[in-house]
């Protein structure tokens, strides 16, 4: 017989825990380093992918066509068709980025010569690394899979990660807290919009890039890819994202969130009182807006372990920091992004001290998603999302907002009723 | 052959949020193959191109905004242009959605009111139970409008709520004024020394009422349910209060209203009383059967309650001299939309000596299943009758059907009618039923009502009234005065 | 900030303050009482209240034993 009375008390003390540990979260980029390094799993033919655990044969398009670019990339197969033929074939190793401290943008491929961001999270201790942000237009993290792209990725793995990583070595990291902080208040809300957070990071590493790099022209090169890449930031946020969440994961009887996360196939999201096991339901269409010459019929479901900014309260959550993304799904005023936050901050446990949204009287971003009250309200998170093109190789053609899938909710809900012994 | 039509807008940015968006728009005019407003990056500039959207010609940098636009021909091209330009000057519209949202959970009102101290709950009973669960643990004190309650989460709210210092008001019970602030079902009455405990509403209703009208005032008045009497629930809610009102300095008198108390809560009120420094009006409505102390006094009707609470009772002693047309039936037929109102024209019935059924009898009256030929008085909020339905007191419409029906029984000599008011009350209960009988016509009985509220209620009191009567309705003061001049209206005939 | 909902409840406070000045409601159910609170400049927020989990009984129960 299971003691409910005392089920409530103890939730509410394991959440507590989940909760204070999230937001002493003190996330700080201190370098970039080859992914063979990081994760010693990450042997050749090993491919992590965004989202939950998800085989070649259910993949969505862009994820394939990215699968193929990088073992074109890596060098495993000669060309796109014969890499294909490779991944039916069952010669690629697939696993979450999530599995091993890491996280990835859209298709989100980590293989083991591309260079990852590492955030250190210094209250907990732990570090969690991401890809280098490719930058917009056709790019692998949206299916891209072309010569061009595969270029880009060979200059970010010879020049360019090498260089960031000795610039922030030399720099001695680069503390995030802050750094998100100011970002909020200059309408940031680290995923759709990261034009601050870029700018203010290039302030911030520049002197220590220029000492770095001795050639001029590489360097000039640098800093214009960095400087024209509003979303440069987004890895960053994402690293610091999964180095906030990990340490929150596996507390007993906690109903925290600690990811959300997307194939292109499958939501899925984990819960700290559940382990590290994955509830998954089919992802949503995200609403939003389209580059000229595509619409929604062109359009990949939703994909990305970018969902790791909205876990820690920012993207959706800070929307009301950052109006303007409001506009992807209806007329972008100050109260429509207000709304969405309030609506947040009915399925989360607390607010963040530190990043504040100016006009909300600098009231935190809604923090700690608790899924009881997803349950009970009905209230999904918000997902401010780029969009993918269905196909392969096309790249990006929008972007908006999406919703998670109630159903992963209301499954890890059941297994923790399960799991508790009163279902 | 389609054209294509590039206006850049050297060193004007927009973002690009509002750009897409004016883009959509464009794109959906008539003969607009595709159209696009971008700033010109080298990364936009290969989209525009892949599209198709650039003219050769065009020059323009980073910094510059790009209008362009596919037509069929070249004046779509140019009036789409034209429209471009319109909205990119129109300014920021304000839309209407800033309304401030409501909260949707208990939880996150608390937030927004932090300093709350009462939940009013009125949700589905199936649900009051864990929306009260959550206010008591939010530190809140809770009052239950809500019937269908099961009574074993009444009594684990009720003990929740005593071990917290915090006090369940109801369930099933939509009248409290609490310092002068009438909460749900109530009236606007002066404030006074008087506080009023009830088991439900209306009875509430009408001793605050006649109180009123006796020229003094209410200092609280508190609904503890129904059954807080009974042993199971144990008269938690009822202690709490007395305690409460035992050191309220604005409060001097108490009156208690209630059904026959469980024997095992009787020693635990009187002896709460005898220890008291205050006195009070124990108001069982249908029992004269309990031994009280000398400061408090035991009444059987509320308008008897009424009069022992107040220091003067002329006002509440006039009974109007009515000319009534002879009844043609035998037997009273009594719909109420308040329980106790109901109860108390059963007990005047009984001091008469009158047989009387109801679906909620008192002492001495019969229950009433399906025999007509009696006085019987129903109670239409029971809960039998509300499952799924509005009360009557918010819908008189309710009440239709069986007012009509027992106008059209020739056993029926007269139809006994509660007229309540006040705050939560229908807008005009009075000119619902003056309608009803206007369309049913001339009937052999007379309509005899008394209207539960007061002149400063929202309806008014006297002019609900002066509407019965212009629709042939005999007016009572009370539902006591009520139920007499039914009886006396029998007799006559 | 961490709400207070995830400190221990307000245990103690002194509730015959119920009594001792107007009250500040929370109105949950029916709209129209929280209007007339209004109406009479008593400090009242409305919730929006819905079933809980869309009126799933099965989850509703498992809320109910979880909730706080």
């Amino acid at each position: 017989m299971v003691d409910t009375a005392a089920l409530a008390p103890a939730i509410r003390r394991a959440n507590s825990k989940a909760l204070e540990i999230l937001l002493q979260g003190d996330p700080v980029l201190i370098d970039v380093v080859p992914a063979k390094d990081l994760i010693p799993e990450l042997k050749e033919h090993t491919i992590l992918h965004a989202g939950p655990p998800i085989e070649w044969d259910r993949m969505c398009g862009p994820m394939r066509g990215a699968v193929a670019g990088v073992a074109v990339f890596e060098g495993w197969a000669r060309d796109l068709d014969e890499a294909g033929v490779q991944a039916s074939k069952g010669c690629f190793d697939f696993h979450p980025n999530h599995h091993f401290s890491a996280v990835g943008p859209m298709t989100g491929l980590t293989t083991c010569s591309q260079p990852l961001l590492v955030v250190e999270n210094r209250a907990a201790g732990n570090r969690a690394y991401c890809t280098v942000n490719e930058g917009l237009g056709k790019v692998m993290r949206f299916g891209g899979n072309d010569e061009s792209v595969r270029d880009r990725l060979a200059w970010i793995r010879d020049s360019l990660g090498p260089a960031l990583g000795s610039a922030l070595q030399c720099c001695g990291g680069i503390p995030l807290r802050p750094l998100v902080a100011r970002g909020l208040t200059m309408g940031d809300e680290m995923h759709q919009r990261n034009v601050a957070c870029s700018s203010l990071l290039l302030r911030e590493l520049a002197p220590a890039l220029a000492s770095a790099v001795a050639d001029h022209s590489d360097l000039s090169e640098m800093l214009a890819f960095m400087g024209s890449n509003d979303q440069f930031f987004l890895n960053i946020a994402m690293a610091m994202g999964k180095s906030i969440m990990d340490p929150v994961r596996n507390i007993e009887q906690s109903t925290v969130v600690t990811a959300m996360t997307r194939n292109g196939t499958d939501f899925g999201i984990r819960i700290s009182g559940l382990g590290d096991e994955w509830f998954t339901a089919p992802v949503e269409m995200p609403a939003g807006l389209y580059f000229p010459g595509f619409s929604a019929a062109d359009a990949n479901p939703d994909m990305g372990d970018s969902t790791i900014v909205e876990t820690i309260g920012l993207g959706g959550f800070a929307m009301a920091a950052a109006p303007a993304v409001a506009g992807f799904v209806g007329a972008g005023s100050v109260a429509e992004a207000a709304g969405i936050t309030a609506r947040m901050r009915e399925i989360t446990l607390g607010e963040h001290p530190e990043w504040t949204i100016v006009s909300e009287n600098y009231q935190g971003v809604p923090t700690g998603i608790d899924i009881r009250l997803v349950v009970e309200t009905g209230i999904v998170p918000t997902i401010n999302t780029g969009i993918a093109h269905r196909e392969p190789g096309i790249g990006q053609v929008g972007a908006g907002v999406v919703k998670a899938p109630m159903a992963c909710f209301e499954k890890a809900l059941r297994a923790l009723g399960e799991r508790l012994g009163i279902s | 052959m389609s054209v294509t039509v590039n206006i850049v807008r050297a060193g004007v940015f927009l973002d690009s949020v509002v750009l897409m968006q004016i883009s959509r728009e464009l794109t959906a005019i008539q003969g607009v193959e595709d159209a696009a407003l971008m700033m010109a990056t080298p990364a936009n500039w290969d989209i525009l191109s892949d599209a198709g959207l650039l003219d050769e010609d065009t020059m323009a940098g980073p910094g510059d905004l790009l209008v362009a636009v596919r037509a069929q021909d070249q004046a779509i091209a140019d009036s789409t242009l034209q429209r471009a330009a319109e909205l990119m000057e129109r300014p920021a519209q304000q839309n209407n959605t800033s309304q401030e949202l409501r909260p949707l959970t208990l939880r996150s009102a608390c937030r927004q009111l932090p300093d709350a101290n009462l939940a009013l709950i009125s949700v589905p009973g199936d649900f009051a139970g864990a929306e009260a669960r959550k206010a008591l643990r939010a530190g809140l004190n809770v009052m239950i409008f809500s019937d269908n309650v099961s009574l074993a989460e009444e009594i684990s709210l009720k003990r929740e709520a005593r071990d917290l210092g915090l006090i369940v008001m109801g369930p099933d019970c939509g009248t409290a004024i609490i310092d002068g602030v009438p909460l749900a079902f109530a009236n606007v009455v002066p404030r006074g020394d008087i506080a009023i405990v009830g088991a439900s509403g209306t009875g509430i209703q009408e001793v605050s009422c006649l109180i009123a009208r006796a020229g003094e005032g209410i200092s609280h008045a508190i609904g503890v349910g129904g059954r807080d009497l009974t042993e199971a629930v144990g008269a938690i809610s009822t202690l709490t209060v007395l305690d409460w009102l035992e050191r309220d300095v604005a409060t001097h008198h108490i009156v208690l209203i209630a059904k026959p108390p469980a024997p095992s809560v009787v020693d635990q009120i009187t002896d709460f009383i005898r220890s008291s420094s205050k006195s009070y009006t124990v108001c069982l409505v249908g029992s004269d059967d309990l031994a009280l102390p000398d400061n408090a006094k035991l009444t059987t009707t509320l308008k008897d309650a009424a009069a022992a609470a107040v220091k003067n009772s002329k006002g509440l002693e006039a009974l109007p001299v009515v000319q009534q047309a002879p009844a043609a039936g035998s037997y009273v037929r009594g719909l109420y939309s308040g329980g106790t109102l109901a109860a108390e024209a059963q007990v005047v019935f009984l001091s008469h000596r009158q047989p009387v059924l109801s679906n909620v009898p008192v002492p001495g009256a019969g229950l009433f299943t399906s025999e007509r030929a009696n006085h019987i008085m129903i109670d239409l909020g029971d809960d039998r009758f509300t499952r799924g339905r509005p009360h009557p007191m918010i819908d008189p419409a309710v009440r239709d059907e069986p007012i009509c029906a027992a106008l059209s029984d020739p056993d029926v000599g007269a139809v006994l009618l509660d007229v309540v008011i006040g705050f939560g009350a229908h807008p005009d209960p009075a000119g619902h039923l003056a309608g009803l009988l206007d369309r049913h016509g001339r009937s052999g009985s007379v309509v005899i009502a008394s209207v539960t509220g007061t002149d400063e209620d929202p309806q008014v009191r006297a002019k609900q009234v002066s509407v019965l009567e212009r629709a042939g309705v005999v007016v009572a003061p009370s539902n006591a005065d009520a139920a007499e001049l039914a009886l006396a209206g029998l007799k006559i005939g | 900030m961490v709400s207070d909902e995830n400190d221990s409840p307000a245990i103690g406070r002194v509730c015959a303050e119920l009594l001792q000045s107007r009250p500040r409601v929370i109105n949950v159910g029916l709209a129209v009482f929280a209007i007339d609170l209004d109406a009479q400049d008593v400090d009242v927020v409305h919730v929006d209240w819905r079933p809980p989990a869309g009126g799933d009984e099965d989850l509703a129960r498992l809320l109910s034993m979880l909730a706080d």
